[in-house]
């Protein structure tokens, strides 16, 4: 019994250990930002390396989960005979849900794992230190750059998930039953408003900041060599995963209370 | 009478201005360290330390693995922070700086590190370039013509695109040492400057090295486990164990010790 107490109070520690260290990096990156110089090569290099080179994985996973929705959802519909609401079911849940889902955890992946193992290599090998040597704040120039990069990418890669998505859907219900790509938008977006559309694409902007900041935070804490680097890696795959998912069920409830 | 305008400065600039302005027509020595105290948990590395680095002289830090030596020298470029004691870089004490005025005195210092640390993401010559991009106001042409300058000086003038990780150890510390000298700094720390290099590598090293004191004319501290490279390119020699300086004095200082450790250390590389 009081080593479970031990072991939890021990875990509640660490816990409370590690939102105190992100809560001072997320202060020293807020503090950098209001100084000059503002990076602005360096941000747009972070904005092509995580926008346009996971435009490819993200659009591709888009495309997937309209082609799985479309086959699924059709069989349930039709037994309901409620087929007409297909291109509905398939639009709605894409843009609502789906696509800002699939985006963060597919962006949580990819660039979650390269800035929290490039960051780690960096600090393992004494870049970090070799820039903060020369007199300018790895802060901002690692940090800031990345973080900002991922919030800007965040909502333009889910529109093009959004649009594969969409798209493959549309094919995926054609081949079955044929309909026009005319009918099928103008049915998928009957009822919605343009809120329906703008606040959950806008909401990734936060999974944005959550992968951003905790792969940076991961990335630049790392010690230990190359096994600390393979751990800085997945644990900021992990843990933005989990905090995109976390604040997904929140930013819903947040939506639907201000956006509905 | 108003000043023309490119002539009035912000008030932040103006003091940072003079600050630099007294850093190098300071008389104080280039580096004063006093009653330094740095533990890692309950492990006490530095002890009090104290130490003296003129303009234009060279300091070398001896002794064994674990003493703090090169936790000294990140101390002195504020890469950390001591428990106590104070360090004053041409008389200005550092370790109550704000982060701003840290890397103005930062710019005038030159730091090499144990592995080269050179950023594996971009060329050599882009990695000589680093600071002179963020520090200077150097057109691109000018830029390039620094950097090739800076490579020639360290033999590494033919490798400019080569990435990092394309070149030996060797030639990793050249352009490191070339990095480090770019923006002419008044003061250089070498961290084992010849560590897992070959004795010829090392001996070219040592050789640059005193070559580019006698050009630029640095204050430098330059730690190390290489008697050898020691005597070749430093005036004096301070020798740290328990966290604080042992002995510090001329290689003939040290020879003459009848301390045991000094004698134990000197015999095992002889």
């Amino acid at each position: 019994m009081r080593s479970t107490i031990t072991s939890v109070w021990s875990l509640t520690n660490r816990f409370l250990e590690w939102f105190g260290d992100l809560g001072f990096f997320a202060w020293q990156v807020l503090r950098s930002a209001v100084r000059r110089p503002f990076e602005g090569r360096e941000l747009i290099r972070q904005l092509d390396e995580i926008g346009s080179r996971s435009f490819p994985l993200v659009a591709l996973a888009g495309a997937a989960i309209g082609a799985v929705l479309a086959l699924e959802t059709r069989s349930s519909l039709v037994q309901f005979g409620a087929k007409s609401m297909l291109p509905a079911a398939i639009v709605f849940s894409i843009i609502h849900e789906t696509g800002p889902v699939v985006t963060g955890l597919v962006v949580s992946g990819r660039v979650g794992a390269g800035i929290g193992a490039e960051l780690g290599a960096m600090k393992v090998t004494e870049q970090i230190d070799a820039i903060e040597a020369s007199g300018v704040n790895p802060y901002k120039f690692l940090a800031f750059t990345r973080i900002v990069a991922c919030i800007l990418m965040l909502p333009l890669l889910t529109l093009a998930a959004d649009f594969s998505g969409v798209m493959v859907g549309w094919i995926a219900n054609t081949l079955v039953e044929p309909i026009s790509f005319h009918k099928f938008i103008h049915q998928g977006l009957a009822g919605t408003s343009f809120n329906d559309f703008l606040a959950p694409t806008f909401r990734t902007s936060v999974f944005g900041l959550i992968i951003g900041m905790i792969a940076c935070f991961q990335g630049m804490r790392t010690q230990g060599g190359t096994a600390g680097v393979g751990l800085s890696a997945t644990s900021s795959v992990v843990l933005s995963s989990l905090f995109v998912i976390l604040a997904d069920v929140i930013l819903v409830k947040v939506i639907l209370v201000f956006f509905s | 009478m108003m000043l023309p305008e490119q002539e009035v400065l912000p008030v932040v600039e103006q003091t940072r201005e003079a600050s630099i302005e007294s850093f190098a027509a300071s008389d104080a020595p280039a580096i004063t360290v006093r009653g330094l105290h740095k533990s890692f948990g309950s492990q006490i590395v530095l002890n009090g330390i104290a130490l003296k680095v003129g303009s234009g002289e060279t300091l070398a830090v001896l002794g064994r693995s674990g003493t703090g030596k090169s936790v000294l020298l990140k101390l002195i470029i504020g890469l950390q922070t001591p428990d106590s004691g104070s360090i004053r870089i041409h008389g200005q004490e550092i370790t109550r700086l704000d982060l701003d005025a840290l890397n103005e005195i930062r710019k005038k210092m030159g730091f090499l590190f144990q592995h080269a640390a050179l950023y594996d993401s971009l060329t050599v010559e882009q990695n000589v370039a680093f600071p002179l991009k963020r520090h200077t106001k150097m057109t691109d042409s000018e830029q390039r013509d620094r950097v090739k300058e800076l490579l020639a000086a360290v033999d590494m003038e033919a490798d400019l695109e080569k990435m990092p990780a394309d070149i030996s150890g060797g030639m990793q510390k050249r352009v490191g040492l070339a990095r480090a000298l770019a923006l002419e700094p008044a003061i250089l720390l070498l961290d084992e400057p010849t560590a897992g290099l070959d004795p010829i590598t090392s001996g070219e090293i040592d050789e640059l090295i005193l070559k580019l004191q006698e050009e630029h004319d640095m204050a430098s501290i330059v730690v190390t486990h290489d008697l050898h490279s020691a005597k070749t390119i430093a005036d004096r020699i301070a020798l740290l164990h328990d966290g604080n300086v042992l002995i510090e004095g001329g290689f003939d200082d040290l020879a003459k010790s009848t301390d045991e450790f000094v004698s134990d250390f000197l015999k095992r590389d002889s």
